[in-house]
């Protein structure tokens, strides 16, 4: 079976878009996860409370608080992980605040996403650096 | 796993009506979070708690959808609004079907 240059050549091409189709195809991104999330609805800038330490020596449990007044619900990614999604907080009827705090783990340094969606809605989001001297996600 | 699994709650005994009450939990699970391999390079299968809600007298206070980013031992500190007396219910659901309870009653004077 002979290749002339130019079949080669797009033999090449079509294998290397099968490589890299099935890694974006599982791999969601957070804007595809936000956009999943909205509903693809326009997101505002602030609006949440994310605290988040500036520095985590260990990734493996970083606390972190999120809030927003009137959320009904909010979901937290982080962005730099294996997988992006951490937690989504769903507040009901009786809930005191909009408020809720947890640990997470982080595999390294990275931005950390909170995205709420309000009673009325409407969404807002907000990122936070959190710099990882130890990874938390085993090796 | 099914083994070892401790919720701990932390829930006043008493409040007025229509107070916010902060509520902590924390619950004994190792949360493998199916990114960890062992010493001969397999991956550990995925085995973490997955939803967790708080309900009083049967309205929900906090529903949490959990992935694996959440640590060892899932702690949440929240607030909920104690209407009357009543009991709360803490729920965890793990991946493997076990569900874990937690009962506490509040008392309003």
């Amino acid at each position: 079976m002979d290749f002339t240059r130019r079949e080669t050549l797009a033999l090449g091409a079509g294998a290397a878009a099968l490589t890299v189709l099935p890694a974006s195809a599982f791999a969601a991104t957070v804007d595809e996860l936000i956009a999943e999330f909205t509903g693809g609805a326009d997101v505002a800038d602030g609006g949440v409370t994310l605290n988040a330490p500036e520095i985590a020596e260990n990734g493996n449990t970083v606390p972190i608080e999120v809030a927003a007044d009137g959320a009904a619900s909010i979901m937290v990614l982080a962005a730099g992980n294996p997988t992006p999604p951490v937690a989504t907080f769903h507040f009901g009827p009786l809930a005191g605040a909009s408020r809720a705090s947890t640990r997470i783990r982080l595999a390294g340094t990275q931005d950390v996403v909170a995205v709420a969606k309000m009673a009325d809605g409407s969404f807002a989001r907000t990122s936070k650096e959190v710099k990882v001297t130890i990874g938390g996600c085993g090796g | 796993m099914a083994e070892n699994v401790k919720p701990r709650v932390r829930v006043p005994r008493s409040a007025s009506a229509g107070e916010v009450a902060t509520i902590k939990t924390l619950i004994s699970h190792k949360m493998e979070s199916g990114q960890r391999k062992d010493s001969e390079g397999n991956t550990i299968p995925r085995s973490i708690i997955n939803r967790f809600t708080c309900d009083f007298n049967g309205q929900n206070v906090i529903d949490v959808t959990m992935e694996p980013a959440i640590s060892t031992n899932p702690y949440f500190e929240f607030e909920a609004t104690i209407p009357e007396t009543g009991e709360f219910t803490f729920t965890w659901y793990d991946d493997d079907g076990s569900v874990y309870e937690d009962v506490q009653s509040v008392e309003v004077s």
